[in-house]
C-alpha cells in the first residue's frame, strides 16, 4: 500500500511538489541555522580553551584573586613535580604549562640600534618537543604563514601582520623588552622561525609565540611558569568532570594561608569566560528552539493547507464509499513520506554549505578589528551528530501533525452530504 | 598720658614682632634652598637598592654619574644576572644597554611608566627634572613634626604650561636642613601614586642628603623600595665621554 501511495504522490506533483519544497526548504534553514549556531558557540569556547583557559587551569591563589592577566610576579614555581602530579593523578587530560607576558619586540639594524619597534602579546609554550602537545592544541601547523615551526631553542613566531608591520621575516633577529618575574627589565634575542595567523584577532594584531623554556629564562622564571592548562583528551569540554577533577586537587593542594600555592579553576570557573559561554549556550540554544518551532508552526500550517487543498478530491473519495480509517491512515502515510523526503533532502542539502563552512569557514575579521576576546574571527559552523536528527523535528513530525488534524475533517463529513458538497 | 602711650606702642611693635616670627617663609623660598641643597655640579653615588616584592626581597647595586640635571649614567654592579646593566639619560632621552643581548634599546614611550629593575620608581621618576622650582609652584601650608624634626609642609602644583609626571607634591620639608623627610605624589585627579619617607640623613660636604630612603608605589600591594646611599662624591670630575652611548657597551 505504501509504494502504492508514494508513488501516486510522484506521479500527481500537484500532491507532492508543494508539501515536499516547503519541507525542504524549512528543513535546510533549521539543519544550518543549528549547525551556525553550535560553530559560533565552540570557537568561542574552544579558541579560549586553547589560548586562554584551558579546560581547567592551575595557577597561584593571587593569581586567582587578580584575574584574567595577572603579573607574573603572581606565577607558579616549582611546576616540574606540579605538573608530575596533575599527570599522575589525573591522566585523563593534558597537562601543559604556560607563560604568558607582555613587552615589546625590538628590530636591530645594522648598527644594533632599534629599527622598528612594537608592543606585543606573548605565549611561552611547550613549542619545541616532539610530543609538544601545544603545536596540536594551538594548530600551529595551520596557523602557519611563512617560514616554518621552530626546530630549537631561540627561535620564535610571531604574527603575521606583525611582522609584516616590523619590517621583518623569517630568519630575523629580534629582541624581547618584557619584565622579568621580579619587574626588572628583561631583554631577549630571538630568532623568528616563521609568521603564524591564527584567525584570532586579539592574537593575530601582535603575538609572539615561543618555547617556555626559553621564556623561563629570558624572565627569570626557573621552574615557573604562570600557568598550567588541562585540556580533555578528545577536546571537548566536560563540565562535570572538569568541575570533579577541581574539587579533587583543590582539596588535596591548597595550603591555607600561601597565596603562592595552587589552586585549580574550570572553564566555568574563570572570571569572564562563565558569563560569555553561558551566555552564548543559551542565546543560541533558544535561537534553535525558537527556529525549529517556527518552521514546525509553518510546515504544520503546510500539513494543514495540503490536507484542505484536498477537500474535494477526500469527498470524491468518500462517496466512492473509501472507509474514513482508511483514508486517515493514507494520509497520514503521505505526509510522513514527504516529510521523510524533505527532511531527508533538506538536511542533506543543509550540509552541503555547512561542511564547506566548516572546513574553509567564513573570516569575519573585520567584526573584529579591536577585539580583545580570544574569538576565532574566522566563524565556522559545527557539524553534530544533532545536526542529523534536528530536521526531522519540523520536517516530519509537524508535517505529519498537520496532516493528522487536517484528516480529522474526514471524520466529520457525513456520506449523506457528499453528493451536495459535490454538485455545489 | 605719654607713659600709657609709651607702653601701648611698646605692645603693638612687641605684637608686631611676633606676627613677624610666626610667619611661615613663602613657598618659593623654600623650593630655592631645597634646590640649592640638592642640585649639585656634577655627583658619583654609589647606592644599593633593596626591593620588597611579594615574592621576597632583592638587593641591587648601583654606581651613578651625574653631570647637571641633564646627563646622568648608571652602572649596575650587582646581583650577577643585572651586573653590566648601564643607562643613559641624555636631556629627555634614556637608553639602556642589557650586555645579555648587547643591545642598546631606547626607552620611550609608554616604557617609560614601566619600573626600574622592579622597584617602585618608573623611568619617568628617572627623568623627571630635579629642580623642583622648574615644574612646580608652591605654597606653605603649616608646619608638622616628622621623626622628631620640626618641617614646613609644602603643597607643590604644577606651573602653569609645564607637565611634570605627578601633577601635585606634598612636602614635608626640615625646617633647618631643608631637606624633604617626607613626600607624597599625586595625579590630575588627587589619587596617591607615590610616597618617599627619609629615614636617615648624613651632611656631606655642607650637603644634606637622604642615606636611607623607602620608595613606595601607592598602587603596588607591596613593601616598597629602600634606597641606601653608601657614598656619595659631589663636584666629582667626571669625564664627558662618560656620557656616550658608546660608554654603555663598554
Amino acid at each position: 500500500m505504501i509504494r502504492f501511495l508514494i508513488t501516486g504522490l510522484v506521479r500527481d506533483r500537484a500532491r507532492s511538489l508543494f508539501p515536499a519544497v516547503t519541507v525542504i526548504a524549512g528543513v535546510m534553514l533549521t539543519v544550518f541555522l543549528q549547525t551556525y549556531l553550535k560553530g559560533i558557540n565552540s570557537n568561542v569556547s574552544d579558541a579560549a580553551a586553547a589560548f586562554s583557559t584551558g579546560h581547567v587551569k592551575v595557577t597561584s591563589r593571587a593569581a586567582a584573586r587578580e584575574g584574567d592577566q595577572p603579573s607574573n610576579e603572581l606565577a607558579l614555581s616549582g611546576i616540574g613535580p606540579l605538573i608530575g602530579q596533575l599527570r599522575h593523578q589525573f591522566p585523563d587530560l593534558i597537562w601543559t604549562p604556560r607563560i604568558r607576558f607582555a613587552g615589546l619586540l625590538d628590530i636591530p639594524d645594522d648598527k644594533g640600534q632599534t629599527r622598528a619597534q612594537a608592543p606585543i602579546f606573548g605565549f611561552g609554550v611547550n613549542l619545541v618537543a616532539a610530543d609538544s602537545p601545544d603545536r596540536q592544541i594551538m594548530h600551529l601547523e595551520r596557523a602557519l604563514v611563512r617560514g616554518r615551526l621552530p626546530a630549537g631553542r631561540g627561535e620564535i613566531l610571531v604574527s603575521d601582520e606583525l611582522a609584516t608591520h616590523l619590517g621583518v621575516g623569517p630568519g630575523g633577529t629580534a629582541t624581547l623588552i618584557s619584565s622579568t618575574m621580579f619587574g626588572s627589565m628583561a631583554t631577549s634575542n630571538f630568532i623568528i622561525a616563521g609568521t603564524v595567523n591564527f584567525g584570532v584577532r586579539a592574537m593575530d594584531r601582535g603575538a609572539m609565540i615561543a618555547d617556555i623554556a626559553d621564556i623561563q629564562m629570558a624572565l627569570d622564571m626557573a621552574d615557573a611558569a604562570g600557568e598550567i592548562l588541562g585540556l580533555f583528551r578528545d577536546s571537548v569540554y566536560h563540565r562535570d568532570t572538569a568541575e570533579s577533577v577541581a574539587n579533587a586537587f583543590n582539596g588535596r593542594s591548597a595550603k591555607i594561608g600561601d597565596e603562592f600555592s595552587p589552586t585549580m579553576m574550570t572553564m566555568h570557573g574563570q572570571p569572564g569566560v562563565t558569563e560569555l559561554i553561558d551566555y552564548i549556550e543559551i542565546v543560541s540554544s533558544a535561537a534553535i528552539a525558537i527556529f525549529t518551532i517556527i518552521m514546525s508552526i509553518v510546515l504544520w500550517n503546510a500539513g494543514l493547507i495540503g490536507g484542505l487543498r484536498r477537500y474535494g478530491e477526500i469527498g470524491l473519495r468518500l462517496a466512492f464509499g473509501e472507509d474514513k480509517g482508511r483514508l486517515y491512515r493514507a494520509m497520514l502515510v503521505e505526509s510522513l513520506a514527504i516529510g521523510l523526503f524533505g527532511s531527508i533532502l533538506g538536511t542533506v542539502l543543509a550540509l552541503i554549505p555547512a561542511y564547506w563552512m566548516q572546513v574553509k569557514g567564513l573570516d569575519m575579521g573585520y567584526l573584529f578589528a579591536n577585539s580583545s576576546l580570544m574569538v576565532n574571527s574566522v566563524i565556522r559552523t559545527q557539524i553534530t551528530p544533532a545536526t542529523f536528527f534536528v530536521g526531522f523535528v519540523p520536517g516530519v513530525l509537524a508535517t505529519v501533525t498537520g496532516a493528522a488534524i487536517a484528516g480529522v475533517g474526514i471524520y466529520k463529513r457525513q456520506t449523506a452530504t457528499l453528493m451536495k458538497e459535490l454538485e455545489a | 598720658m605719654k607713659p600709657v602711650l609709651v607702653l601701648m606702642v611698646c605692645l603693638a611693635a612687641c605684637a608686631a614682632g611676633a606676627t613677624a616670627q610666626t610667619q611661615p617663609p613663602s613657598g618659593e623660598s623654600i623650593l630655592k634652598k631645597i634646590d640649592e641643597n640638592q642640585a649639585s655640579g656634577n655627583r658619583i653615588t654609589v647606592y644599593e637598592m633593596t626591593i620588597h616584592g611579594r615574592r621576597g626581597s632583592r638587593t641591587m647595586k648601583a654606581k651613578a654619574w651625574v653631570q647637571g640635571v641633564d646627563r646622568a649614567f648608571t652602572e649596575y654592579l650587582e646581583p650577577p644576572r643585572e651586573a653590566g646593566t648601564k643607562m643613559l639619560k641624555l636631556r629627555d632621552q634614556l637608553w639602556t644597554y642589557s650586555p645579555s643581548t648587547d643591545r642598546t634599546i631606547q626607552i620611550a614611550g609608554h616604557m617609560l611608566r614601566q619600573s626600574v629593575m622592579g622597584s617602585d620608581m618608573s623611568y619617568e621618576d628617572l627623568m623627571e627634572d630635579p629642580k623642583l622650582q622648574n615644574l612646580y609652584v608652591a605654597t606653605t601650608t603649616g608646619e608638622e613634626s616628622v621623626s622628631g624634626r620640626s618641617c614646613w609642609v609644602l603643597e607643590l602644583k604644577a606651573r602653569p604650561g609645564v607637565d611634570p609626571s605627578y601633577h601635585s607634591r606634598k612636602l614635608w620639608v626640615d625646617k633647618d636642613r631643608f631637606l624633604p623627610l617626607k613626600e607624597e605624589r599625586y595625579a590630575t585627579s588627587g589619587k596617591l601614586l607615590k610616597t618617599t619617607d627619609i629615614k636617615s640623613v648624613r651632611q656631606i660636604q655642607h650637603r644634606w642628603v637622604a642615606e636611607r630612603a623607602v620608595f613606595r608605589d601607592a598602587l603596588k600591594n607591596d613593601g616598597g623600595t629602600e634606597f641606601v646611599v653608601t657614598d656619595v662624591e659631589f663636584d666629582a670630575k667626571i669625564p664627558d665621554h662618560v656620557f656616550s652611548q658608546a660608554s654603555l657597551r663598554k
